[in-house]
């Protein structure tokens, strides 16, 4: 008996991705791949100018040619690379770890404790969050260290809600409950026993938010609110090569776009696979 | 229902009091000394002591709080820093041309997301669903300025339908203005349109699982009779408060279109003054875009509780 409800639940965890989802996953990790390898890859450095004249086609000199300033534009897309999908993971990750900390000790402790949580959440999610951000970032001034935070916190209270929500459910199971008569702290409960548990209904959620992350980065750094120069990402690429609209290169300005939203697609293409096994769907971006 | 409402209205009152904390802790505490700012890095320690005595700088935070409210609910907005022109002045037609713009695209995009909506919905999983489906994942992962490039490299640079710049709005005359402000609009349509159509759609097909529309199906009434009878009058208050919603995105897309066709309205305005710390500007303009933010918000919560017998009579 055991070993049939094991043999099909295990099927249907794992239901084969399909064309659009394996397109996802490719694209997804060649971002990864560049993020990771992408400065070694490119061919000269970040801020380097390596030319005289101003978008310069692609195939004279660079393979992909020059932007506003004359630096090679692949190099600068490899370097944007690890700026856009680091900072957006890295603040994915650290808005879940707040997000979960607060929501899984909420759903576990509860009383006045999970009130304030909710109140607070709730209080936060009726910011609207590119104003916050705005902000933050005049009082601040823009950096690496204040843009991850800023979009972490931003995330914070949506996955808190989300992850109280998952952790209720699991708290009131048996193995929780013999958890804390076996006398297990809290800290062990959240994480031993609560937390693997809300790893497949939270992984959907956290493609959701790794895409907003993007775009939102993106977003500021286009402004010229996000990355600061002489470093670039691809928001602030599209920023600073906007003039090639005007003399009709259009490459300078189309490829650090279009990276973001192939990245952007690839991500919810796997979050629409994935959400399509646990009844969500990407729609529900839109209340974050 | 009235106390729910009342209730709601209440929070919102509180979040807007939250907001201009975080406004006064953003703007005027933590940038550091204003009066430093203000005299440039050459000034003698005398001159910033005594304009630091002007502006009050000296008074604890609770108090500079209270008094900053106090004049702003009053009026009296400030200058601002970079030419000493007061504060009301360069806001005011700001704001006009960003309702204006925002109007507009609301006008385009209501009526069409809720149409392609309803009719996806209507054949849920036939070709034309599929269609909307993949569109609109497609156009709910690309961030707005992506939309925005797009749009002004295909009508503005090569075809010459449309500018691509909008410096001064006519709107004194209507029509030159609707031409004038075509592509930024076309961008908030665009970037909204896929959020409602989903929801649209999930909202009435959620109606469409309803007992009593089996109901309506097994006494043989037509499909066309049931969306319009049966489905629509009840999936309004979902619909309602997605439209609300949606709005309320608007309050952060206009920003960023704003900048790129270097609109004048108050996003750009708002951009403008973060790059170059003018903090009385960035005050108002965070101020009236969160008043706009809360107040939709709570229209869309409002909507939904009148909208729902459930929580219509809820004690």
């Amino acid at each position: 008996m055991t070993r049939f409800a094991g043999r099909t639940r295990s099927k249907r965890a794992r239901p084969r991705p399909d064309g659009w989802a394996w397109a996802g996953i490719v694209t997804v990790a060649a971002g990864l791949l560049l993020a990771v390898a992408g400065p070694w890859l490119a061919p000269h450095e970040v801020g380097a100018i390596i030319s005289e004249s101003h978008f310069e086609a692609p195939g004279v000199n660079t393979v992909l040619g020059t932007d506003m300033l004359g630096r090679d534009i692949l190099s600068r897309l490899l370097y944007g690379a690890r700026m856009t999908v680091g900072v957006a993971l890295a603040a994915t990750v650290l808005g879940f770890l707040i997000g979960m900390a607060a929501g899984f000790s909420a759903a576990e402790i509860k009383g006045r404790y999970d009130d304030f949580m909710l109140w607070l959440a709730d209080m936060m999610l009726s910011f609207p969050p590119l104003l916050l951000a705005l902000i933050i970032i005049a009082s601040l001034s823009s950096s690496l260290p204040v843009l991850i935070c800023t979009i972490a916190v931003l995330h914070a209270s949506r996955v808190a809600r989300v992850s109280r929500a998952v952790a209720m459910n699991i708290a009131a199971l048996e193995f929780v409950e013999v958890a804390r008569a076996r006398g297990e702290s809290l800290v062990s409960i959240l994480v031993r026993e609560i937390w693997p548990s809300t790893i497949r209904p939270l992984a959907v959620e956290f493609g959701l938010r790794l895409t907003y992350s993007i775009l939102f980065l993106s977003s500021l750094s286009f402004l010229g609110l996000g990355i600061q120069p002489p470093d670039a990402d691809w928001g602030s690429m599209v920023r600073e090569n906007l003039n090639a609209l005007q003399t009709g290169t259009y490459l300078a300005v189309l490829l650090p776009a279009f990276s973001i939203a192939i990245l952007t697609v690839g991500v919810n293409l796997i979050v629409d696979w994935l959400g399509a096994q646990s009844g969500r769907s990407i729609s529900e971006e839109l209340t974050g | 229902m009235f106390k729910l409402i009342i209730r709601r209205l209440f929070l919102g009152l509180l979040t807007l009091l939250a907001i201009t904390v975080l406004v006064f802790l953003g703007t005027e505490i933590l940038p550091g000394d204003v009066a430093q700012a203000i005299l440039g890095q050459s000034a003698t320690p005398e001159t910033v002591a005594a304009l630091r005595e002007k502006l009050g700088l000296n008074a604890p935070p609770w108090e500079r709080y209270f008094t900053w409210l106090g004049n702003i609910l009053a009026g009296d907005l400030g200058n601002s820093l970079a030419n000493g022109v007061p504060v009301d002045r360069i806001v005011g037609q700001r704001i006009v041309n960003t309702i204006n713009l925002a109007l507009y695209a609301t006008v385009i995009a209501l009526p069409l997301s809720l149409l392609l909506g309803l009719l996806s919905a209507a054949w849920p999983e036939g070709t034309f669903d599929r269609m909307t489906s993949s569109t609109t994942v497609f156009f709910i992962s690309i961030p707005d300025f992506v939309i925005a490039i797009v749009l002004i490299i295909i009508f503005a640079r090569e075809l010459g339908w449309f500018p691509s710049v909008v410096h001064r709005p006519r709107w004194g005359d209507v029509p030159v203005a609707l031409g004038q402000t075509f592509l930024p609009m076309l961008t908030l349509v665009l970037s909204i349109l896929a959020h409602i159509i989903r929801m649209t759609r999930a909202a009435v097909l959620d109606v469409l699982k309803q007992p009593y529309i089996e109901m309506a199906l097994l006494k043989g009434a037509p499909k066309s009779r049931i969306i319009i009878r049966h489905a629509i009058p009840n999936a309004l208050g979902p619909i309602a408060n997605v439209v609300a919603l949606n709005l309320a995105y608007l309050v952060s897309g206009v920003v960023i279109v704003e900048v790129i066709f270097t609109y004048p309205g108050l996003g750009r305005l708002m951009v403008d003054s973060v790059i170059f710390r003018d903090l009385p500007l960035i005050q108002v303009a965070a101020l009236v875009f969160c008043g706009f933010y809360v107040a939709l918000n709570i229209t869309a919560d409002v909507t939904a509780i009148m909208a729902n017998p459930r929580l219509r009579f809820a004690k």
